[in-house]
C-alpha cells in the first residue's frame, strides 16, 4: 500500500506571489507513449506544463509515475508522441539531451549523491564540468545554495556523514547550482523519517515561492494543497484526472481518483 | 576457597574456577605450554636428526661456490658465482615474471572485465566463457600445456617459424631482435622520459586552469591546434602509406606527403570530421585485410579485402560521429598536445642529432641463431600461464567494482548535464576503483605466489633455484626453507602495509 | 490563474503492442548485437575470431578426433586431432593409477559412497544432517582408508605409493578439505578471541602459511617433516602432502569462517551470554551453526581452490591425475604429435567439470541464503 502523510508545514505559503506564465511553455508532452519490451508502460500522456507551474503527480504504486518524469529528462527513452522541453525535442541526439539536461534538474528519491566526493565537491561538480564556471565562482554559488538550504557549515563533510534529510537538501542544492529552469522531484521524501520530511519539504516550498517550475512525484499531500497549482492522478500509465489542488481533493471526478482519495486521506 | 572480602556489594563473588579472566589466564598458559612444548620437541628431534647425518646448520653456506649452472639470469652468472648469488639470481627471475605477469593480467583483466559487462551480447559471451574456463583449470596444469604442448611442440630450430618483424619462434623459445642504440639514442630516450614526465605536468597544469578559471588558457589551445594539425598529418601520412599497399600506385613519399597535406587543409575547414573518418577508414581497412588474411588462408584476397573495407567503413562511419567540426576551443582537453610531445619532440630530436637505434636480427646459422635476443620457453609459457590465469581472477575483480557503483549514481551525474567522458572520469571509475584495487593488490601478490611454479616447468626462479638446486646440493634444509618462506612473506607484508594504506585513505567518511 | 486546467479521462486506453516487433530475432540482434555502430563493429569482430577460432577447435576435440577404438596409427596420420583412443586405453591409469586392477572394486566403492554421502550433505532440504555429516566427516574417512590400504579383513595391503590418479587428487583434497575444516574453526575463533597470547598465536599461524606458496609448503612438508620427527620414524610421500595441504588449506578456511563471524550480528553474542552458558556451548549451540551455514558457498570456494592446487603434489612426486597424465604423455606406444595435447585437455575437463560444477553450486547457495536473510 502506498505510504501518504500530510506533513503540515508551520507557516503560511503564498501562492499569490508566485506567478504562472499563460504564454511561456516549460515542458509539452504529446500523445507520447512507453513501453518496457512489450509492456506498455506510459499510455497517451499529454501534458503541457506553463513556466512557474508546481505540479504535483500523485497515484499508486507502479501506475508509471517514475517513468513520466525520467522521461522529461531522457533518463528514459519514450517510443511514441513528442516530449518538448525548454523547445527542444528530446531524440536520440545525444548533444541536445545533454543540453536540455543542464536546464532540469532532478531529485532522487535516495538522493544519488557522490560519496567519494565532499559536499561542496558535489555541488561544484557540473557547474564546472558543465558550465566552465571558475572554481571560486562555483563554490561561491554552492554556498549560496547550502546557505539557502540551511546547512552551510557542513561543506567539508561527506555525504556518508549526513542524515538523510541532510543529504536530500544537498541533493537539491545540487540540482540548484546548475541553475535549472526546470526541477523534477521523484519522491524526495519518501526514503526519510517523518521529522526529516519537514525539512525538505520546507526546502521545496521556498523554491516554489521563487518561481521554479517544479514537477514533484509525492504523497505528500499537505505539500500538494499547500503549493502545487495542479495536482495529476496517474494509474495504469495514463493520466486519470487532473485539477487544482482544491477542486482536485474537495471534488474528484473518476472512480478511480475517488478510490485512491478514499483510501490514502483515512 | 575465596580469599577475597565482598566489598562492593552483598553478592557472593564467583568462585576463582568460574571467573572468566582467571579462566582466560589458565587457557592461555596452557596452549602457551603446549605450542612451546610442541616446538621444543621438533627442535630437539631435528638437532637429533642432524647430529645423526652430521650435519651442521648455519648460513655460511651461502657464501661457498654454487658450481651449478642456471639457463636464465639478469646478470652474468658462471659455476663460480656464490650461493647467495644463486639466491639473488632467483629472486629476480621470480620478480622479472611477476612484473611482466602483473602488466598482461592487468591488461587482459580490465579488458575482460569491462567487455563482461557488455551490452554485446557476444562479446560479454565470449568473455564468460573464457572466464569460466580458465579459472577452472588447475594453474599448473595450464602451465604444462603451455610449455609441452605449445612452446615445445613448436619446430625445431632448423624450421623456426618466422613472425611479423623478424621474430623467429621455435622449440628453444622465441628469437626476437636486439636493440642496438648508438651513443646518441640515450639522449632520445632521455628525452623521452623527460617529455614524458613534461606531457603529464601539461595535462595537470592544464586541468588545473581549466577548474580555476572555467577554460583551458589560450596558450595551451593554440598550441593543440598546432598539435592537432601535426598528429593529423602524421597520421594521414601513415594511412596513405598504408593505403599504397594495397593500391600501389599511392605507395611512395611524396604521395603520401601531398595526401597528408591535403588531408590537414581538409581538417582546419568545418569538413574536419571527414578527414579524420578518412583517416581512420584507410587506418582500419588496412590493418582489418592484413589481420584477416593472417587468420583466414584458405579464404580469397579479395574477399577478406572486402570485409577489411566494411570494418574501415564502419570505424570510419563511427569517427564521423564522434569529431566535432569545431576545431579545439578553450573548453575541450588538447589531447593532441600531450601526444605530440611525448613522441614527437623526441622523434625530432632523433633526427636532429643523427641517432641511430639498429636491430640486430636473429640468423638462423647451421645448428642454432647468431644475434638477437632468445626469451627462454619457459619464461614465455610461464608470463602467458601466469597472465592468462590471473587475467581470468582480475576480471571478475572489475567487474564487481564496476558493478558495485549503482545507477543512481551513472543517473544523478546524467541528469546533472554531465557528458559520457565527464561521468566516467569524475564519477564513476574513482568509485569503481576504491573496489577493485584491494582484491586486485591479493591477486598481484597471488600471481607473485604463483611464479612459484615456473619450478614445474625448468624455470630458474627462486624456489627452482633455491628451494631446489641449492637445498639439494647443500642440504640445508632448514635454512634455505626458512629464507625462501622469509621472502614471500616479506612480499605479503609489504603487500598488506600497500592495502591498509590504500583503504585508511579512500575509506569512505561514513557515520 | 484563469487557465482551465480541469480535466477527467473519460476513454480508458489499452494497452497496445509496442511500435514495430517486441520479440524475435532480429530485434533480438538489433538490441543485443547491433544497437550502435560501435556495437555492430564490436560483433563484427567477434564473429570473426569465432570463426578463426571455432572451427579448428571443433576439428581437434571431434572433426578430425580418432575415437576410443581408433588405433595409434590413425593419431600418427597427418591432420589428425586429439587421440581420444589414447585416453580410452589408458582410462584406468588415469582413474586409479598403479592401484592392482583385480582390487579396482575398493576404490570403486569408496567412490559410490562418497556420492552418496555427499550429495545428501550438499542438499539443504535433506533431512538427518547431523548423521549425514558424522557419516561423512567421521565414519567415510575411517573407513575409506582401510578399504583403500587393505591389510584387514583378509584383503590385500596396497602401499600408497601404488595410489595415484583422480583416485588420489580427490583423496588429497578431500582429507584436506575435511581435516582443515576443524582446524580452520579452531583458528577462526582463536582469531576472535580476547585472549592476547591464543590470538597472537593463531594470527602468526594463519598468516604465514597465508603468506608462503603452496609449492613451498609442499617442499617443506616432504623434506622436513621426516627432520622434525624423532630419529627412525618414516613418514609416508602421501601423507606428508596431506599434512602440508591440510595446514595450508586450514589457515584459508580461518579466514573464511572468520568472514562469517564477523558477519554475526552482535546481538548473538550477547544473546548467548546473557542465556549464562559457557564460551564452548555458546559458540557451539549458538554461533557456529548460523556462523556456518552463511560461509557454505565460502567453503565450497575454498574446496575448489583446494582441488585445483592438489595438482601441486606431483611436483613432489605424488601420482595425482595431472600426473599420470604427463607421465603417460611420455608412454612410446600412444605416441603421436598430439598425444600430449589430448592428455591435458582430458585432465583440464575433468578438473573443470568438477570445479565448475561446484562454482555452480556456491553461486546456488549464496543466492539462497541472500533471499532467505531478506524474508
Ligand atoms: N527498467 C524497467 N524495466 C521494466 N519494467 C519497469 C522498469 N522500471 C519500471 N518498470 C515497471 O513500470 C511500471 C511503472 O514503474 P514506475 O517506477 O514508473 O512506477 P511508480 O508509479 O513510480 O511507482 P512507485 O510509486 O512505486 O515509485 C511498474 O510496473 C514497473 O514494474
Ligand atoms: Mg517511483
Amino acid at each position: 500500500m502506498t505510504h501518504v502523510s500530510e506533513t503540515n508545514v508551520e507557516r503560511t505559503v503564498d501562492t499569490a506571489a508566485m506567478q504562472v506564465s499563460t504564454t511561456d511553455v516549460a515542458i509539452e508532452v504529446i500523445g507520447m507513449h512507453k513501453w518496457y519490451s512489450d509492456f506498455h508502460v506510459l499510455r497517451d500522456i499529454n501534458l503541457k506544463v506553463m513556466r512557474g507551474e508546481r505540479i504535483v503527480i500523485a497515484g499508486p504504486s507502479g501506475s508509471g509515475k517514475s517513468t513520466l518524469i525520467r522521461c522529461i529528462n531522457r533518463l528514459e527513452e519514450h517510443q511514441e508522441g513528442q516530449i518538448v522541453v525548454n523547445g527542444t525535442e528530446l531524440t536520440a541526439d545525444l548533444k541536445r539531451i545533454d543540453e536540455v539536461r543542464r536546464e532540469v534538474g532532478m531529485v532522487f528519491q535516495h538522493f544519488n549523491l557522490f560519496p567519494h566526493l565532499t559536499i561542496l565537491q558535489n555541488l561544484t561538480l557540473a557547474p564546472i564540468w558543465v558550465r566552465g564556471i571558475p572554481k571560486a565562482e562555483a563554490e561561491a554559488t554552492a554556498m549560496h545554495y547550502l546557505e539557502r538550504v540551511k546547512i552551510p557549515e557542513q561543506a567539508q563533510k561527506f555525504p556518508g556523514q549526513l542524515s538523510g534529510g541532510q543529504q536530500q537538501r544537498v541533493a537539491i542544492a545540487r540540482s540548484l547550482c546548475m541553475q535549472p529552469r526546470i526541477m523534477l522531484f521523484d519522491e524526495p521524501t519518501s526514503a526519510l523519517d517523518p521529522e526529516m520530511v519537514k525539512e525538505v519539504l520546507e526546502v521545496m516550498i521556498s523554491l516554489a515561492e521563487d518561481g521554479m517550475t517544479m514537477i514533484c512525484v509525492t504523497h505528500e499531500m499537505g505539500f500538494a494543497r499547500q503549493v502545487a497549482n495542479r495536482v495529476i492522478f496517474m494509474d495504469q500509465g495514463q493520466i486519470i484526472e487532473q485539477n487544482d489542488p482544491e477542486n482536485f481533493f474537495s471534488n474528484p471526478q473518476h472512480e478511480r481518483t475517488k478510490l485512491f482519495l478514499s483510501q490514502i486521506l483515512h | 576457597m575465596a580469599v577475597h572480602g565482598n566489598l562492593s556489594g552483598p553478592a557472593p563473588r564467583p568462585s576463582l574456577l568460574n571467573d572468566p579472566v582467571f579462566r582466560g589466564i589458565i587457557y592461555q598458559v596452557l596452549v602457551a605450554v603446549a605450542v612451546f612444548g610442541f616446538i621444543a620437541w621438533i627442535v630437539l628431534n631435528t638437532a637429533q636428526n642432524l647430529a645423526m647425518q652430521n650435519k651442521t646448520t648455519g648460513f655460511d653456506f651461502l657464501f661457498r661456490t654454487a658450481g651449478f649452472d642456471i639457463s636464465f639470469t639478469l646478470f652474468p652468472w658462471s659455476r663460480t658465482s656464490l650461493y647467495w648469488q644463486a639466491f639473488v639470481a632467483g629472486l629476480l627471475n621470480t620478480l622479472l615474471v611477476a612484473v611482466i605477469g602483473i602488466f598482461f593480467a592487468t591488461i587482459i583483466g580490465f579488458t575482460l572485465g569491462i567487455a563482461r559487462l557488455s551490452s554485446n551480447w557476444l562479446i560479454s559471451r565470449v568473455a564468460t566463457v573464457y572466464i569460466e574456463t580458465i579459472r577452472n583449470i588447475p594453474l599448473l596444469l595450464q602451465l604444462f600445456f603451455w610449455y609441452f604442448a605449445v612452446l615445445k611442440a613448436m619446430p625445431a630450430v632448423r624450421d623456426s617459424f618466422l613472425l611479423p618483424l623478424g621474430v623467429y619462434i621455435n622449440q628453444r623459445g622465441i628469437m626476437v631482435p636486439m636493440p642496438l642504440p648508438d651513443h646518441e639514442f640515450i639522449w632520445v630516450a632521455v628525452a623521452f622520459v623527460v617529455c614524458l614526465a613534461a606531457a603529464i605536468a601539461i595535462g595537470i597544469w592544464a586541468t588545473r586552469q581549466r577548474t580555476l578559471t572555467g577554460h583551458y588558457p589560450n596558450s595551451i589551445v593554440l598550441a593543440a591546434r598546432f598539435a592537432n594539425a601535426v598528429v593529423m598529418f602524421a597520421l594521414a601520412y601513415l594511412a596513405v602509406t598504408l593505403l599504397g599497399q594495397i593500391v600501389p600506385s599511392l605507395g611512395t613519399p611524396i604521395v603520401a606527403a601531398v595526401g597528408g597535406l591535403a588531408l590537414v587543409a581538409v581538417s582546419l575547414t568545418p569538413y574536419r570530421p571527414y578527414a579524420g573518418a578518412f583517416v581512420a577508414f584507410a587506418i582500419a581497412f588496412v590493418v582489418a585485410s592484413a589481420l584477416l588474411a593472417s587468420m583466414f588462408s584458405s579464404i580469397p584476397l579479395v574477399v577478406l579485402q572486402v570485409v577489411g573495407a566494411l570494418i574501415g567503413a564502419a570505424v570510419g562511419w563511427i569517427m564521423l560521429e564522434r569529431i566535432g567540426t569545431a576545431p579545439v576551443d578553450a573548453s575541450r582537453f588538447p589531447t593532441a598536445l600531450p601526444i605530440l610531445v611525448v613522441f614527437g619532440v623526441p622523434l625530432a630530436l632523433y633526427y636532429l642529432i643523427g641517432a641511430e637505434l639498429a636491430f640486430e636480427p636473429p640468423v638462423l646459422q647451421r645448428f642454432n641463431f647468431q644475434g638477437g635476443f632468445q626469451l627462454p620457453p619457459e619464461l614465455v609459457a610461464l608470463v602467458f600461464g601466469l597472465s592468462i590465469y590471473t587475467a581470468a581472477f582480475i576480471a571478475e575483480n572489475v567487474r564487481g567494482g564496476i558493478r558495485a557503483v549503482s545507477k543512481g549514481q551513472t543517473e544523478a551525474a546524467q541528469s546533472l548535464g554531465l557528458k559520457e567522458g565527464d561521468r566516467l572520469r569524475l564519477v564513476i571509475i574513482p568509485q569503481a576503483m576504491r573496489v577493485i584495487v584491494p582484491p586486485l593488490t591479493s591477486q598481484y601478490l597471488n600471481l607473485t605466489k604463483n611464479s612459484s611454479l615456473g619450478a614445474a616447468i625448468g624455470y630458474p626462479e627462486l624456489v627452482n633455484v633455491f628451494t631446489g638446486t641449492t637445498l639439494n646440493q647443500t642440504g640445508k634444509a632448514i635454512e634455505v626453507i626458512a629464507l625462501t618462506m622469509a621472502v614471500y612473506l616479506t612480499f605479503s607484508l609489504l603487500t598488506s602495509a600497500f592495502m591498509n594504506w590504500y583503504n585508511g585513505r579512500v575509506a569512505l567518511v561514513e557515520r | 490563474m484563469t487557465m482551465d486546467i480541469g480535466y477527467v479521462r473519460t476513454d480508458f486506453v489499452p494497452a497496445k503492442p509496442a511500435p514495430g516487433r517486441t520479440g524475435g530475432p532480429i530485434l533480438w540482434a538489433q538490441k543485443n548485437l547491433f544497437s550502435t555502430p560501435t556495437n555492430a563493429l564490436f560483433t563484427v569482430f567477434g564473429i570473426l575470431f569465432l570463426l578463426w577460432a571455432v572451427p579448428p577447435l571443433y576439428n581437434f576435440i571431434i572433426g578430425h578426433a580418432v575415437m576410443p577404438g581408433g588405433t595409434v596409427e590413425e593419431c600418427r596420420a597427418e591432420g589428425a586431432g586429439a587421440c581420444w583412443a589414447y585416453i580410452y586405453a589408458r582410462f584406468n591409469f588415469f582413474i586409479y593409477g598403479f592401484y592392482p586392477i583385480e582390487e579396482y572394486w575398493r576404490p570403486n566403492i569408496v567412490f559410490v559412497m562418497l556420492a552418496a554421502l555427499i550429495i545428501p550433505l550438499l542438499m539443504p532440504t535433506a533431512p538427518f544432517k547431523r548423521t549425514n555429516a558424522l557419516l561423512f566427516f567421521v565414519v567415510f574417512p575411517v573407513v575409506s582408508f582401510y578399504l583403500l590400504s587393505g591389510g584387514v579383513f583378509g584383503m590385500r595391503y596396497v602401499p600408497t605409493e601404488q595410489w595415484g590418479g583422480l583416485m588420489v587428487t580427490l583423496i588429497i583434497s578431500l582429507v584436506g578439505i575435511i581435516c582443515s575444516i576443524p582446524l580452520g574453526i579452531l583458528l577462526a575463533l582463536g582469531r576472535q578471541s580476547k585472549l592476547p597470547i591464543i590470538k597472537t598465536l593463531c594470527v602468526l599461524f594463519i598468516e604465514l602459511w597465508r603468506a608462503v606458496p603452496l609449492i613451498t609448503v609442499l617442499f617443506m612438508a616432504s623434506i622436513m617433516l621426516p627432520l622434525f620427527m624423532p630419529a627412525g620414524t618414516t613418514v609416508d610421500k602421501l601423507l606428508r602432502a596431506l599434512v602440508g595441504v591440510t595446514l595450508f588449506s586450514s589457515a584459508y578456511l580461518a579466514e573464511t569462517v572468520r568472514g562469517g563471524l564477523q558477519a554475526l550480528p552482535r546481538g548473538q553474542f550477547e544473546a548467548g551470554a546473557s542465556l549464562g552458558l559457557g564460551y564452548w556451548k555458546r559458540t557451539y549451540f549458538i554461533i557456529l551453526p548460523q556462523a556456518l551455514k552463511h560461509v557454505i558457498p565460502g567453503i565450497v570456494n575454498n574446496f575448489i581452490a583446494l582441488f585445483k592446487d592438489t595438482s601441486l603434489v606431483s611436483i613432489v612426486g605424488i601420482f595425482d591425475l595431472l600426473n599420470t597424465v604427463q607421465s603417460a604423455s611420455s608412454d612410446i606406444e600412444w605416441a603421436s604429435p598430439t598425444q600430449a595435447v589430448t592428455g591435458y585437455v582430458f585432465a583440464a575437463s575433468m578438473f573443470w567439470m568438477f570445479c565448475f560444477a561446484m562454482s555452480r553450486y556456491s553461486l546456488w547457495m549464496e543466492h539462497r541464503l541472500d533471499t532467505g536473510h531478506k524474508r
